[in-house]
């Protein structure tokens, strides 16, 4: 693809009058990532470090630990990736929020040096914008309804009127921490680079029994945390197989957004479906998403893995679309926010 | 099915096919519940059957608690469809952008009061979108699609389906949401008294704080 084919330049002026490089810094949960981003899009530099805890959940104090103690690799690997000079940059972004508080105020904290040290504009991205931003510019989508699925998000959105609107989400726990918790309680061992979705994915694969599970859609909303408790209950009384428990789990949690897209899709009628997020690489989700995306004749759009997950060029890319439309974030208002939701920020980049 | 003729699609939705037919010489809206491909069949099928069961059974409770809703000619359990009385009218979300702000707010307060109704008499619609209430043209304004409700005097419920009300008028109207709610939360308080409204809504703002990112507010 040449570079005058992304979907950035339409929104330039002048061609040409916006080079120069972003470098964004993603550091909302159990992930550090730096990612540097060139002007018209090109991903020169998408560095991710994860912590993995030892055992249990994210703490965010040590994840927030984990992510001071490898900053400086991380970051000095993305320019040396990137092949480029910290004099090249024009403006640094990060994760403002939705996210834990120590691991973001971890991040605010470099972006802050940074941009002071090198005398460069700051820009504070909302998390779950830079999930949809990256998604369209790697996929091509335009105006899709986005499926974002994570270990800290279930949300269905898409563009109406100068922001994008949440058409569905979870009403307690994400989809991906329900994964998350059950493959803890049935004692299963994340690896680096294997998460416990995939973990999950794979057992379902060796299940065939639909084991009941509560099916809670109420309205364009969901909830996980009934299903998990039944879930849990059910592993601990040993009855079924655990193939057979992750095989139903998948399939009622994985119809349960699928429900909820297909009917934002109707209600839309936009053509496009983006599916994102950690749990986005799921195969038999994506099946899913996938054939009712072909129901209502829309193009399936499912955003590569390492632009899927947590990472730093999605917030470097975002910060891109948001400084070339003069927005920035001054010093003293650069706090982190922990609960910013995505339908609170105008998006005057999206048309 | 009996004498059923020329049925016409008229709406594809997520979950159902709405065809318009000719009954018995009536005009009929026949709701089918189609299979989705992507479910698991089992659960598909549990789904479709449990959903057209209880729409229908909700659709006659509403009638009792005061609530218009199209008549039930016909439940055809197996092949999840339901035949129903047509109702002529707008979909209310086509009507709140086009009429005046007085007509709005009446027609809001008109909604709360139904919803009031509905909680009031133990029923939970479930799926509060302004698609799912027409204004006939005799001024009636008519439930539908309660296939995913229940009958309960929960506060909770209750508060979810205020909730999702709210929410989907912030994603659809999102110009005059919060004068939509205002208006609707008025019309329902004319069925309850001032202490079961507030706690009510203090339930809706509690389930608004559980939402995953909620600026903090009061």
């Amino acid at each position: 693809m040449k570079n005058s084919e992304y979907p950035a330049w339409r929104c330039f002026k002048i061609r040409g009058a916006y080079e120069g490089y972003c470098l964004g810094i993603e550091s909302t949960a159990d992930d550090f990532s730096i990612g540097i981003v060139s002007f018209n899009g090109e991903v020169l530099a998408n560095v991710i470090h994860a912590y993995v805890p030892p055992e249990g959940g994210i703490h965010p104090r040590e994840a927030a630990r984990h992510h001071a103690e490898v900053a400086e690799i991380v970051i000095q690997e993305a320019f040396r990736k990137a092949g480029i000079n910290p004099r090249d940059l024009r403006v640094i972004a990060f994760s403002q929020g939705p996210g834990l508080g120590p691991c973001l105020r971890t991040g605010a904290t470099v972006a802050r040096a940074l941009a002071s040290y090198l005398k460069l504009p700051l820009v504070g991205v909302n998390h779950c914008i830079a999930h949809i931003e990256i998604g369209k510019l790697k996929t091509g989508a335009r105006d899709p309804v986005t499926l974002y699925v994570s270990g800290g998000n279930t949300i269905v959105a898409a563009f109406d009127s100068g922001r994008y609107r949440v058409f569905g989400e979870t009403l307690d726990i994400a989809l991906g921490n329900c994964l998350d918790v059950f493959a803890r309680e049935a004692g299963l061992r994340q690896k680096p680079g294997e998460p416990f979705g995939a973990i999950i994915e794979k057992l379902a694969l060796r299940g065939d029994l639909l084991v009941p599970l509560p099916y809670t859609v109420k309205g364009m909303d969901m909830s996980f945390s009934g299903l998990l408790t039944a879930a849990i209950s059910l592993l601990k009384k040993g009855v079924y197989r655990l193939e057979d428990l992750c095989f139903s789990l998948q399939e009622t949690v994985f119809s349960m957004v699928t429900e909820v897209t297909e009917r934002a899709l109707a209600h839309t009628e936009k053509k496009e479906v983006l599916i994102t997020g950690g749990v986005a690489a799921n195969k038999r989700l994506q099946e899913m998403v996938r054939s009712v995306a072909e129901e209502h004749d829309a193009n399936f759009c499912a955003v590569p893995s390492e632009f899927a997950v947590d990472n730093g060029a999605m917030i470097a890319w975002t910060g891109i679309l948001a400084f070339i439309h003069g927005i920035t974030t001054p010093i003293e208002e650069s706090f982190v926010r922990l609960r910013w939701r995505l339908d609170e920020v105008d998006v005057p980049w999206v048309s | 099915m009996g004498e059923l003729s020329q049925p016409v699609l008229i709406k594809k939705g997520a979950e159902a096919c709405l065809y318009l037919a000719k009954w018995y010489d009536q005009e009929v809206i026949i709701k089918k519940r189609m299979p989705k491909k992507y479910r698991h069949p089992k659960l598909d099928e549990q789904i479709r059957i449990y959903r057209t069961i209880h729409e229908s059974l909700l659709i006659h409770e509403a009638k009792k608690a005061g609530v218009p809703t199209p008549l039930v000619f016909m439940v055809d359990v197996k092949n999840s469809t339901i035949i129903m009385e047509f109702i002529r009218g707008s979909q209310v979300k086509h009507l709140l952008g086009i009429v005046s702000v007085n007509e709005r707010l009446s027609l809001c307060k008109k909604i709360g009061e139904l919803i009031g109704k509905l909680h009031s008499y133990g029923i939970i619609h479930g799926d509060l979108t302004t698609s799912n209430m027409i204004q006939a043209h005799d001024g009636k304004v008519y439930f539908v699609d309660f296939g995913l409700g229940e009958k309960t005097v929960d506060l909770e419920a209750r508060g979810v389906d205020l909730h999702l009300l709210k929410r989907s008028l912030q994603s659809t109207h999102f110009k005059y949401a919060n004068e939509c709610f205002e208006a609707i939360i008025q019309g329902y308080s004319r069925v309850f008294d001032i202490g079961t409204v507030r706690s009510v809504l203090d339930k809706v703002r509690e389930i608004e704080r559980r939402g995953r990112y909620v600026a903090e507010r009061g």
